[in-house]
Formats: structure tokens, sequence, C-alpha cells
């Protein structure tokens, strides 16, 4: 089979790319499987707390892990990491949190309530606008299943 | 065996999710949002709540288990104070997550300085 060069050049780049899609999801598979570990020994931790219910110690894995994610952010570790993990660190909470901390960091220079106040959540704002949105309307569907039942 | 569990599920979600970020034009932001919503979806569908007593943590870290932090709470609530709990639960079970990045990102502006490239 004869193949010119343009032809190559296309090849190459559509292998080239396809195996760094490959290689980038072989590296945010492991680097958020390890977060989701180190939150599973966290979780073993506080479900052994008798004072904690279930719901309350996954809530408290969460505390742990956005102030690992906001201290490895203010100490600009979080960035090198993410470049090289992309959904690895993006996924977990700890990417949400990285959002948050990282906007606070940035916009701090523009003052404490224009600045850091108004745009903490210029990225992660979504999350929660919609993820509340999402679960309201899940609370009307129950509530008119529980008043109709 | 939870900890595998944890390790595997929780990758794939990512790895999913890195999926999404290579394959398509969704940007990060989009995709989170995108998760949230899935995961409250899942969790109101009655999948996400075995889904989270098998993974453990492979289910809840993710951010599709702050959906389904926010779904469980509106459950609650609902159960407890009728339409009210719609307006009341997704944050009262979310509460300490949001307020922990509050309170981290501010400590973290007032101490660190911004990293530049």
């Amino acid at each position: 089979m004869q193949i010119g060069s343009a032809d190559y050049q296309t090849l190459v780049k559509r292998f080239s790319k396809n195996s760094r899609t490959a290689k980038n999801t072989l590296n945010a598979f492991w680097t958020g499987g390890l977060i989701c570990i180190l939150g599973q020994a966290l979780l073993d931790l506080f479900d052994s707390q008798k004072h904690l219910t279930h719901d309350e110690a996954v809530a408290a894995v969460t505390v742990v892990l956005v102030l690992l994610s906001a201290l490895a952010t203010g100490a600009g570790l979080y960035k090198p990491v993410a470049k090289f993990a992309g959904a690895g660190t993006l996924i977990p909470v700890t990417g949400f949190a990285n959002a948050v901390v990282s906007a606070g960091l940035e916009f701090r220079s523009e003052g404490l309530v224009t600045g850091l106040g108004i745009k903490l959540f210029t990225i992660a704002g979504p999350v929660i606008v919609y993820g509340s949105a999402a679960s309201f309307i899940y609370g009307v569907i129950l509530w008119i299943i529980k008043t109709l039942a | 065996m939870q900890y595998l569990l944890a390790f595997l599920i929780g990758g794939a979600i990512c790895a999913a999710g890195q999926l999404l970020i290579d394959k398509t034009n969704l940007t990060p932001a989009r995709i989170l949002t995108g998760y949230v919503v899935i995961g409250v979806v899942l969790t109101g569908a009655g999948l996400y709540g075995p889904f989270v007593s098998f993974a453990g943590a492979g289910a809840t870290v993710p951010i599709l288990g702050f959906g389904y932090s926010l779904a469980r709470g509106v459950e609650q609530a609902v159960e407890r104070s009728g339409l009210l709990g719609a307006f009341m639960g997704g944050f009262t079970a979310t509460s300490a997550g949001i307020a922990a990045a509050i309170i981290f990102a501010v400590a973290a502006a007032l101490i660190f300085r911004p990293t530049r490239k």
C-alpha cells in the first residue's frame, strides 16, 4: 500500500492524538484512584468515631480533602500535579476546592470584597447553582409523591 | 478490598472525565457541573445509593458524590419538613463541604501569594 506524505502526516497526527488520550486517561485513572484511596482511609477513620453518623463521616472526609487541596493549591503544588493528572485531580472534590482556592488567590489583589469576596466562586459557582437547583427539583418531585401517596 | 474498589471505581470515574476533556469541547467547569447534576439524577433514580454502599469513597470522593449528598439531604429534609425540605436539604447535607471550601480559600488567599507561571 502506498501512502502519500500528506496522508502520512494525518495518520501520525491521528495516532499520536489517540496515544496522548490513552496516556491522559491512564494518568487520570491512577491519580484519581489514589485520591479515592486516601478518601477511603479517612472515611474508615471517621466511621470509627462513634459520635458521627455515616453521612457526617462522608462530610468530614470532604472537609479534610478540601483542606489538603487548599494547602496544595496555596503552596503552588496543585497546578503542576493537575497538569499531569488532568481529570484525576479535577473530578475528585479536591478539584472543586482547587477551583475555589485558586480563584481566591488570583483575585485577592483586586480587594477583599470586590476581588476575593465576589470572585471566589467564579469557576465553582455553577456546580452549586445547578447542583442545588437539581436537588430542589428532586425534592419537589419527592414531596408530590409523598403528598399523593 | 474496599480500598481496591475505591481505587478502581474512583479511578474509572476520573478516567471518564478525562475522555470527556480530550474527546469533546466541554470545559472543566461544564464537566464538574454535569457530574454534580448527574449525581443528583442517579441518586433520585435510586441507583447511586447502592453504588455508594458498594464503592465507598470511590463513589463519594468524585464530584458525583456531591450530587449524591445534595439529593440525600433533600430526601431526609422532605421526609421531615415537607416542601420546605426541598429548599433546605441540599445545603444542609453539603454545608460542611461548601463552608470548608469558603473558609480554607479565604485563609489560603490571606496566607499564600499566587504563583506565577
